[in-house]
């Protein structure tokens, strides 16, 4: 499935969309990591939670769970919130 | 590159050392910069800035090689991380595995690194181990040059230190941490390292066990000096010359340690009453264990944490804390509402020793004299969190 990164993990991607697959946000983060090492951390902390400042839209929805099934059509967009200063 | 001056020394002194390149590491809430300067420290290049956009909250030269630098850093939407060069910031890599908490097992209460603060490298004889202090509290070990590190087991297993690390609400405005790691010169099986809040703790066995120092030192009035959480030191500082001696800015107060005595003494009590003795940041001479500076900020009422009077001024001890004499030539004489975080001064070791502070307000200050006359070497940097120098291969 397509993947939207943000501007701040693209020294990570050098791409604004990636190729990844899983069949949940948790397996495709793990794909992401394997493609670009380090990327999954700066998103998500050692307890498996989405940091609080990045946010993860499927199809226009906001998930925050690493359980969540995805379809293998799904529009993944990885965002970071506005916050910060 | 930009090129500052920094202006003539008052004093006749001896002639420096032999040349050494110094290069200035500066870390902001905004990124990193490197001053590079001339043999003589007059003038100075600057080079970034680097992870423009990141906080890095530490920036340092490994002195074994004089050549690699590790970085503590984190944006505001992502999460923290190490990164490493080996020719001077020319090229970055990021750690494999950065500083990271266990997973916590089911019904367990978790943490997870909110950045990490302070770097520390290991003893002249372990060429590749490395130390990391965290936000919140956790110390870490890289045996392989900082690329992955791991829990130091033996503070992780002790639930004594989870209960004195306590949780966000009981450290500091930006988060608790673990900071001052220190290895003996002597010895690296011998550290210590301190925890706003939480107190100076100290390991014999490279960290596998550790007891608290605590001993003399002062609490917020009302609190109870026996409970280690409520112990808040600043900074901690070993005098090369003397790896018995360690130097203390606290919360509340001044302090040195000679061990193997276990009973820190309030030497702050002889700083001027109307300055005090609170501040974040504490100096050691290289060579001479009675030389001390500090930095000292406002205590008071709400704790403003700026320069005391709007007047910035270090302050030396050169008999051990029995006396203080003020430094403020070529500072600014008022108006001026800095704080240095305690990170942000060193001390080089040069002869005459070189002097170096970052302001909150993004001002990097040094002097040539032992603090005796000080120059702005660079202004409109971002916030600066930390400053430290070494020596260029």
């Amino acid at each position: 499935m397509k993947v939207l990164i943000p501007s701040s993990l693209r020294s990570y991607t050098r791409l604004m969309r990636v190729q990844a697959s899983g069949t949940t946000l948790g397996e495709l983060l793990a794909d992401l990591e394997r493609q670009f090492p380090g990327i999954r951390f700066r998103m998500v902390d050692e307890q498996d939670r989405i940091r609080p400042h990045m946010r993860v839209f499927v199809g226009g929805r906001a998930i925050h769970d690493l359980a969540q099934p995805l379809q293998p059509a799904d529009d993944v967009n990885i965002v970071q919130a506005l916050s910060g200063g | 590159m930009a090129r500052t001056s920094v202006q003539p020394a008052t004093q006749r002194k001896p002639k420096p050392e032999p040349p050494t390149r110094l290069v200035v590491l500066v870390a902001t809430r905004k990124g990193a910069w490197l001053f590079h300067g001339d043999t003589k420290r007059r003038t100075w290049q600057v080079e970034g800035p680097h992870f423009l956009g990141h906080t890095v909250s530490h920036l340092q030269l490994d002195p074994r090689d004089g050549r690699t630098l590790l970085a503590a850093a984190r944006t505001g939407h992502l999460g923290p991380t190490v990164f490493r060069s080996t020719n001077l910031g020319r090229t970055w890599n990021e750690a494999a595995r950065p500083p990271a908490f266990a997973k916590a097992a089911e019904g367990e209460a978790s943490r997870a690194v909110d950045h990490t603060f302070w770097l520390t490298p290991g003893h002249a004889s372990e060429r590749d181990t490395w130390y990391a202090g965290t936000s919140p509290q956790g110390l870490f070990r890289s045996e392989d040059g900082g690329v992955n590190w791991a829990p130091v087991a033996g503070l992780d297993a002790d639930p004594r230190y989870r209960e004195w690390m306590g949780g966000t609400q009981d450290g500091t405005p930006d988060g608790p941490k673990l900071h001052s790691i220190i290895v003996d010169p002597r010895d690296a099986a011998h550290l210590y390292f301190a925890m706003s809040s939480g107190g100076v703790h100290e390991s014999r066995d490279s960290g596998q066990t550790w007891s608290p120092l605590v001993k003399g030192m002062e609490v917020v009035e009302g609190f109870d000096p026996s409970n280690i959480s409520f112990h808040d030191p600043h900074v901690v500082r070993l005098c090369p010359s003397n790896p018995d001696r360690l130097y203390q800015q606290n919360h509340c107060g001044i302090y040195r340690l000679d061990r193997p005595g276990d009973e820190w003494l309030r030497i702050g009590r002889k700083m001027p009453k109307r300055v005090g003795d609170i501040g974040f940041v504490l100096a050691v001479h290289p060579r001479d264990d009675r030389v001390a500076w500090v930095f000292p900020m406002d205590g008071t009422s709400v704790w403003p944490r700026t320069s005391p009077q709007g007047r910035p001024a270090a302050y030396v001890t050169r008999n051990a804390g029995k006396t203080w004499q003020r430094l403020d030539g070529g500072l600014p004489e008022s108006q001026a509402w800095w704080t240095v975080k305690r990170q942000a001064m060193t001390a080089d070791a040069q002869d005459p020793v070189g002097l170096y502070l970052g302001t909150t307000s993004g001002e990097l200050w040094a002097s040539r004299d032992e603090g005796e006359r000080w120059a702005c070497i660079a202004r409109h940097l971002p916030e600066i969190y930390a400053v430290e120098v070494a020596a260029l291969a």
